[in-house]
């Protein structure tokens, strides 16, 4: 850190939403004064506090450098990664720190996402080779078009801030919601896949690309410029011909 | 101990109430204000309707119906109408790269803005057409 970058004795009020369940009947917010740097992340100021004010404060987090995707929260009502949220956004005024809205809160900032994870696991988020080679035949090649298709689908980190965006989601939780719906077209995009039926009945439920009315905040928030909301909006095209397009099929409507 | 205990333990995982909830963000007021202009287009539509059905039966009721859309109340909608419709179709055509497949031009992808400012041209075209057509009818 350059010497320059601080100010001496300079500080800023860190309000922090705490919920300890064995003795709070509801949530509350905290309020904590921390030093302020202009290189200090949001997460480092939560690191502060648990280190030094207060060490029973219970947070996620990994990396530090927005990859992880654990230390996802609502930065002063918005869905931010801590870690890539600077203090030097909001300085001289106060930052207000929450878990992501829409997940329940499990204790503090940590929210529980075992729905998530559960979608995750329903929709097959791996390849399933169009055609099995053996090794002989070598790799499978793809284009840069091809691989253009489901690039951006590809980066999501699983932070679930798009979860946090989505009101769908908050209102029904069934809603498979924008992040799994962005990781089952990154599969189903893929030149090398052919999984897409197995992946179908879960992406044109009414639970499933429906269940958005493009809202589209979630493409807003999301750190790596997934476009969740692209993926889904796409499917709900794919989802109408897939419908439409058994009554003209031969045999199609039976299925 | 029950296996419930065993894996919940003092878990009292805490759900927040989603009353209000487009009152929190100005993005979400924005976007409920784009959903309810589209009951003002349905509105529209509706009366566009009538006044289709008014010319189907005769010169008499067709002049009647045209003679009510004069009236003070009659432009006052027609111009709150316009101001929605405005609004509506930027809206429409703010969220359309969202829609559709990525496009490719030359091997680089178009922007959102140019799909945004594609839409909006066309929109504008037609609506020139149709008002050349009107008017021109019209003499």
């Amino acid at each position: 850190m350059a010497e320059g970058d601080r100010s001496p004795g300079a500080s800023i009020e860190v309000e922090v939403l705490r919920y300890r369940p064995e003795q709070d009947s509801e949530p509350f917010y905290q309020s904590f004064t921390v030093p302020y740097a202009e290189d200090l992340s949001v997460l480092q100021a939560l690191q502060h506090i648990k280190d030094d004010l207060d060490s029973t404060l219970s947070f996620r987090w990994s990396c530090r450098m927005a990859i992880c995707g654990s230390c996802g929260l609502m930065i002063n009502g918005i869905p931010k990664l801590g870690c890539r949220t600077f203090l030097r956004e909001y300085y001289p005024g106060r930052v207000r720190v929450g878990p992501l809205n829409h997940f329940p809160i499990e204790r503090d900032l940590v929210v529980d996402i075992e729905d998530f994870v559960g979608k995750l696991e329903k929709i097959h988020p791996y390849i399933i080779p169009r055609e099995p080679r053996t090794l002989d035949q070598g790799e499978y090649l793809q284009t840069p078009r091809q691989l253009q298709r489901y690039l951006q689908f590809s980066n999501c980190i699983n932070c679930t801030l798009c979860y946090a965006a989505c009101p769908q989601y908050g209102l029904d939780p069934a809603f498979l919601g924008p992040g799994i719906t962005a990781l089952l077209h990154r599969y189903n995009a893929d030149s090398r896949d052919g999984g897409q039926a197995k992946r179908a009945a879960i992406m044109h439920a009414e639970d499933g690309v429906w269940g958005c009315t493009a809202v589209s905040y979630c493409s807003e928030v999301c750190p790596k410029a997934v476009d969740p909301a692209n993926a889904i909006n796409q499917n709900k095209m794919a989802s109408a011909m897939d419908y439409f397009l058994r009554f003209v099929k031969p045999g199609g409507a039976r299925k | 101990m029950s296996a419930e205990t065993r894996t919940m333990g003092k878990r009292r995982p805490y759900r927040r109430a989603m009353d209000g909830w487009w009152t929190r963000n100005p993005f979400f007021v924005r976007y409920m204000i784009r959903e309810w202009t589209a009951v003002l287009v349905a509105a529209y539509a509706l009366v566009l309707l009538v006044g289709a059905v008014r010319l189907a039966q005769g010169e008499a009721a067709y002049s009647a119906w045209f003679e009510s859309m004069k009236s003070p109340f009659a432009l006052a909608f027609h111009w709150v109408t316009l101001a929605v419709f405005l609004y509506h179709t930027w809206s429409w055509f703010e969220i359309m790269p969202r829609t559709m497949p990525a496009i490719f031009v030359g091997g680089k992808r178009l922007a959102r803005g140019v799909i945004t400012a594609a839409g909006i041209a066309a929109a504008l075209a037609c609506c020139a057409i149709v008002l050349a057509l009107a008017l021109g009818g019209g003499r």
